[in-house]
């Protein structure tokens, strides 16, 4: 596999944009390693073909942004909102992720070896979000679509306001957030968990998850749910 | 003797000015429903407004342009800061930010066919931009929202300019809804919902927060669109001035203001008519933004939220706004609130459609039913078909030429010959709270109150 090489001490953010943003053909199946990212922001984002990126190091705010097709690796841990939008391909983050991961993904897979912030899968439109460690207060909030799969606890007011993305915790929860609600898992669910740790590279008993979806009670305007909206 | 009460004729049926009867109708539905009031449109409360200014045309001391022959240019820049392929319009009416699914594809298609064949821009909304737009419009500017329905790369990199919404006038702070009669499939597959439901919009980006991290995400649209395409940041006018200053500090090409008289689709009344400033006051707040940043005409500014005349566009140019959007006045050149629609050649009259809403031409702001008896905010496959692209096109395009007519007549009037110089110094106030917000003098007088 051709391996391209931007060390950024060098080149810029943009240059390594303005490459992977090259013809799709030119790009398929090429290898491109980022060098000293010492937490850059805006690394590979916007990226649409199936190219391999390393991250060698932390990277900053929106790693792997709209990502289509790629598969994105950072080594270290990574910013704010990585991710963010991604309509298909992988990332994964062998660190930590900062707040707002995976927000409103729409395709794809991330994986977070280590914890997540704040917000984790916010808006989820159909990604799925595997993460090794624990998660933030309000993460899954207003989630649509899409899955998150979190082996370790989860903070504050989880999938508050959930639509339709289904969450799977094997840790502990502080507390649901509106209109969230456990629910029985089937085999189905228990499928879907064991798929997605083995695309995540993690061992965990998918039994020992639990499902947590939509009561669907505030899909309808109305009084009876005072304060909850 | 027993003493009886004295009444007296007229104060029978005087009506109290706290408690009038809109005020008793509220009380009396808010008590029997206990779920506050949902509508569309703007403000109804009267602001002050553009009306309250008047120009001061030329006269001895200014030598006006002949009014219909002589040039008054109107082409207009927008993104010229940073983006590689600024805007260029022929004309600084642009057409404002409403969503497919507030809106028919029909009319989203007659917008865009009417602002290219006039050379101005029409915007997306939220939900996502639609085929039938993006084919009608030879520029687009892309919406992204703190929903983020319907964002996604493709249609980035399609847009000709993408605008991240802070804040509506209608509703700064707080998020729209869509209710569920106008969550159709289409719409529901757009913005990844299940059919049928009230859809509520988020208030806050679900991925940055604050000025500093809006720095971040403007770098990385730029990186994705390879720094070619202009950022607007639109924000509702509230605390105008520090958030005109923010959205600079944070990079953008283009600041929209929206002034509270700004439209919605479906939004709380009580958030419509009680939160945010007019759009006057905010015009004047983001000038000086700009012109403390030494910014002005490196960053452009629009300024939108009830903007419905040439004669107010004129007025918003000439206190330093760079290009005006509008987004009720098209609906309404489409038919809004119009007694008739037009449909198989020819006219019908909505009034049915209008009872059946408990309302009429002229009064309707029932945009969140679905139900719009003239076809325009509707999904419903037999509604929307009383305006057609076509006829919907011809309309819009001849209030944009009517507008722009207006426009360059007082532009030639204030002996300019091109409407970007128009001046404050072109304008008076009529009264003391549009000269004390405009900042200019109230007519007749030298007099700017807290200035002079």
């Amino acid at each position: 596999m051709e391996s391209v090489i931007f060390d950024l001490e060098k080149a810029t953010v943009r240059e390594v944009n303005q490459f992977l943003h090259g013809a799709p053909e030119t790009l398929e199946g090429r290898q491109v390693t980022v060098v000293s990212p010492n937490g850059a922001h805006n690394l590979a984002v916007g990226v649409d073909a199936p190219v391999q990126v390393l991250i060698d190091g932390h990277a900053g705010y929106y790693a792997g942004g709209m990502n289509k097709h790629a598969t994105i690796i950072v080594e270290g841990s990574a910013g704010t909102g990585v991710a963010e939008n991604m309509m298909s391909g992988k990332v994964h983050v062998k660190g930590f992720a900062s707040n707002g991961a995976g927000a409103s993904a729409h395709g794809g897979l991330l994986v977070i070896d280590g914890d997540a912030g704040l917000r984790c899968g916010i808006s989820l439109k159909g990604g799925d979000i595997v993460v090794g460690g624990s998660v933030g207060s309000f993460s899954a909030f207003m989630a649509q679509a899409g899955r998150m799969v979190i082996c370790g606890d989860a903070g504050d007011a989880l999938g508050d306001s959930l639509y339709e993305a289904v969450l799977y915790v094997r840790g502990s929860v502080k507390s649901l957030g509106a209109d969230a609600r456990y629910e029985e898992m089937t085999d189905a669910d228990v499928s879907t968990v064991r798929d997605l740790l083995k695309a995540a590279g993690l061992n965990h008993d998918p039994m020992s998850f639990r499902r947590i979806a939509s009561a669907r009670t505030l899909y309808h305007w109305n009084a009876d749910a005072n304060q909850e909206y | 003797m027993e003493a009886k009460p004295v009444h007296f004729a007229r104060l029978q049926q005087e009506e109290s000015a706290g408690y009038d009867r809109s005020t008793i109708d509220y009380i009396h539905t808010a008590a029997q429903r206990g779920l506050y009031e949902i509508r569309g449109l703007g403000a109804k409360r009267k602001v002050p407004h553009f009306d309250d200014l008047l120009f001061l045309g030329a006269s001895l001391s200014r030598y006006p342009l002949e009014g219909y022959r002589e040039k008054c240019a109107t082409r207009t820049v927008l993104g010229t800061r940073f983006a590689k392929k600024p805007i260029v319009l022929d004309i600084p009416i642009t057409i404002a930010g409403m969503s497919f699914g507030a809106l028919s594809a029909n009319v989203k298609e007659a917008l865009g066919q009417a602002a290219t064949a006039m050379g101005t821009s029409t915007t997306t909304g939220d939900g996502g931009m639609t085929q039938e737009e993006r084919r009608s419009s030879k520029t687009l500017v892309y919406q992204c929202l703190p929903s983020r329905y319907g964002w996604n790369p493709d249609d980035v990199r399609r847009a000709d300019a993408i605008e991240i919404v802070i804040g509506q006038g209608a509703k700064p702070g707080g998020g729209g809804m869509l209710l569920g009669q106008k969550v159709n499939p289409r719409v529901a597959a757009m913005r990844t919902l299940p059919a049928g439901i009230d859809q509520r919009s988020a208030s806050r980006h679900p991925d940055w927060t604050g000025p500093d991290d809006l720095l971040i995400k403007i770098q990385e649209l730029r990186e994705i669109t390879d720094w070619e395409k202009p950022i607007y940041v639109k924000v509702g006018a509230t605390r105008t001035f520090n958030d005109v200053k923010l959205a600079v500090h944070a990079g953008a090409d283009v600041v929209v203001i929206d002034g509270m008289q700004g439209g919605t689709a479906a939004t709380q009344t009580c958030f419509i008519e009680n939160v945010g400033i007019p759009t006057l006051a905010a015009v004047r707040q983001a000038v000086d933004a700009l012109e403390d940043l030494n910014m002005k005409g490196q960053v452009q500014l629009i300024v939108s939220g009830g903007i419905r005349t040439g004669a107010d566009i004129a007025k918003a140019l000439a206190m330093g706004a760079d290009a005006v959007a509008i987004g009720q006045g098209m609906l309404m050149a489409l038919g809004c609130n119009s007694d008739t629609y037009f449909q198989n050649g020819g006219l019908h009259s909505a009034a049915v459609d209008y009872a059946a809403l408990g309302t009429s031409a002229g009064f309707c702001h029932h945009c969140h039913t679905g139900k719009c008896p003239v076809g325009v905010t509707t999904q419903d496959t037999l509604l929307e078909q009383r305006v057609q692209p076509e006829e919907g096109s011809r309309r819009v395009r001849n209030y944009l030429k009517t507008l722009n007519m207006e426009l360059t007549t007082i532009a030639r009037a204030c002996g300019k010959q091109n409407v970007h110089h128009l001046e404050p110094e072109d304008l008076v106030a009529l009264t003391v709270e549009a000269a004390a917000m405009a900042r200019v003098p109230l007519a007749g007088t030298s007099w700017i109150p807290g200035l002079t």
